[in-house]
């Protein structure tokens, strides 16, 4: 293609003004401009309680997906209950951060054994994880338990193992654990749970 | 496309004026400095909610971390330790976009739509147009906006738009467990402010105030300090800010007058096209100068020869 001397001058002089009006604000610019998206709208929202202290703050925890057959629920997102009458939707720290210990590499996900004597950490089920407790709780209890104190009264007193419940345990949760650990004689017993 | 769309107040590096006939409730975020226990739940809600995760920084031997504000860390608390009335006193300030009513940031950017005032007064960044230039982070008044390493694009508080555009509060605001940060129309948060404040003098901060900087315009993140006097007690917040005087030159002054001389070469230009034309070569001139080019030559071959 053969351009003239003259020619490419216009050229020139035509870009040059173009790009300088457009620069000076003259462009047609439609005013539009959106907020992000509404990251939860159509989430599924689950109540739960916060797993860290006692004071058991109320998280919503929000997952993708309606729960349909095909859709795998994965947690996007957990802020504070605002019915909740403990934090009243607020949260700490740790709480606001629960989303990334939920999805942390580094979480415990599965009952793990470590032997007397290994030095690794074993997975084991969760039905070997209830039969090995049972039995060493069994093995415990036949052999501490107490029945009578020197004085002979009626103690049933079983004080060589102890309990500690979950932080997230709901009050029906610890009518439980407390009725079934003191029918076992156990004394040594808490929860940080205070809901 | 959302309704939010035409609720625009300003649009940085345009000319024409956005819809204004509709008036949405304008909004605040009032940070009571005296109630915040720097518990950074704020920091941690804050990268939760909008998807941003900041390095696990070092201990610098405060309790700053980080220790200013980043891409990625739109708020940070920014503790000072001062002695007043003999007393030890920690003020604990939550820093972050102040949301102006008057923004420098969006002033300096030259950039049509990267930057975006909400008739709610929200301030919000738009990285699709923003060309990384960090003319906002000179412009603004406050050294709040951060640009980022990986795509090079500015980044800073956005008082979490999409949550309140669907009428949510914002995340720190949510969060804050001591209820250090208060979140409603301007006007409700300036009567929580009147409470506090007369609380805090009843306990003999005489000198407690609201922080609203108007030569800014006002602010749409507003304090409410022990010591509203001094405000530079507070990690250096500005006592009396306002829109750099270079930015305020360049945009304010400079633009018009650089856009009308643009205008008056383009017309003397058209005048002289009209007056004088093209500058055009005579015929007998090209003739002229062909017969003399021709003698030349000839010239040349004879004293070759």
């Amino acid at each position: 293609m053969q351009v003239s001397r003259r020619g490419f001058f216009k050229v020139c002089a035509a870009g040059m003004s173009g790009s300088s009006l457009v620069a000076m604000g003259f462009a047609p610019n439609a005013a539009l401009a959106e907020v992000r998206q509404f990251k939860l709208a159509h989430t599924t929202e689950t109540r739960n309680t916060c797993p860290y202290c006692s004071v058991s703050c109320g998280v919503l925890i929000y997952s993708l997906g309606d729960k349909s057959k095909n859709a795998r629920s994965t947690i996007i997102h957990i802020e504070g209950d605002p019915d909740n009458p403990v934090n009243r939707g607020t949260l700490c720290p740790k709480g606001a951060g629960l989303l990334d210990m939920v999805h942390s590499p580094n979480r415990l996900k599965h009952p793990e054994v470590r032997e007397p004597g290994a030095k690794e950490w074993k997975r084991i089920s969760w039905d070997e994880a209830f039969d090995r407790i049972a039995k060493h709780m069994k093995a415990d209890r036949d052999a501490n338990f107490i029945e009578k104190n020197a004085d002979g009264v009626t103690v049933n007193r079983w004080n060589t193992t102890g309990f500690l419940a979950s932080s997230a345990a709901s009050n029906e949760t610890g009518y439980l654990t407390h009725k079934i650990l003191r029918g076992l004689g156990v004394v040594t017993l808490d929860t940080q749970a205070r809901i | 496309m959302a309704l939010q769309s035409l609720d625009i107040q300003r649009r940085s590096a345009t000319t024409t004026p956005a819809p204004q006939a509709r008036e949405t409730t304008e909004i605040a975020k009032l940070i009571d400095v005296s109630a915040c226990i720097g518990c950074k739940a704020c920091q941690a809600a804050c990268m939760e909610w909008n998807d941003v995760r900041d390095e696990v920084g070092n201990c610098t031997g405060v309790y700053d971390n980080p220790v200013d504000l980043t891409e990625n860390s739109w708020t940070v608390m920014r503790f000072a330790e001062v002695e007043e009335n003999g007393k030890l006193e920690w003020l604990i300030r939550k820093d972050g976009c102040m949301h102006c009513e008057d923004p420098g940031c969006l002033k300096a950017c030259p950039s049509p739509g990267a930057i975006i005032q909400y008739s709610n007064g929200i301030v919000d960044f738009h990285q699709e147009n923003c060309i990384g230039c960090g003319y906002c982070v000179t412009g603004c008044p406050f050294n709040v906006p951060r640009i980022s390493k990986k795509d090079n694009k500015a980044y800073k508080c956005t008082l979490c738009s999409d949550r309140v555009a669907v009428g949510q509060a914002p995340a720190c605001a949510k969060v804050c467990p001591t209820g250090a940060i208060q979140f409603g129309s301007k006007a409700d948060m300036k009567d929580y402010a009147d409470k506090r404040i007369t609380d805090l003098k009843s306990r003999g901060y005489q000198q407690a105030g609201l922080y609203d900087p108007q030569g800014v315009g006002g602010t749409h993140v507003m304090y409410v300090l022990h010591h509203a006097d001094r405000p530079q007690l507070y990690n250096n917040l500005p006592a009396d800010p306002s829109i750099s005087p270079t930015v305020a030159l360049w945009k304010g002054v400079a633009k018009p007058l650089a856009m009308a001389a643009l205008g008056l070469t383009a017309l003397g230009s058209l005048f002289h096209y009209v007056m004088k034309g093209p500058n055009e070569v005579s015929k007998e001139l090209e003739d002229e100068m062909e017969r003399q080019a021709e003698a030349e030559t000839e010239g040349e071959r004879e004293n070759a020869r």
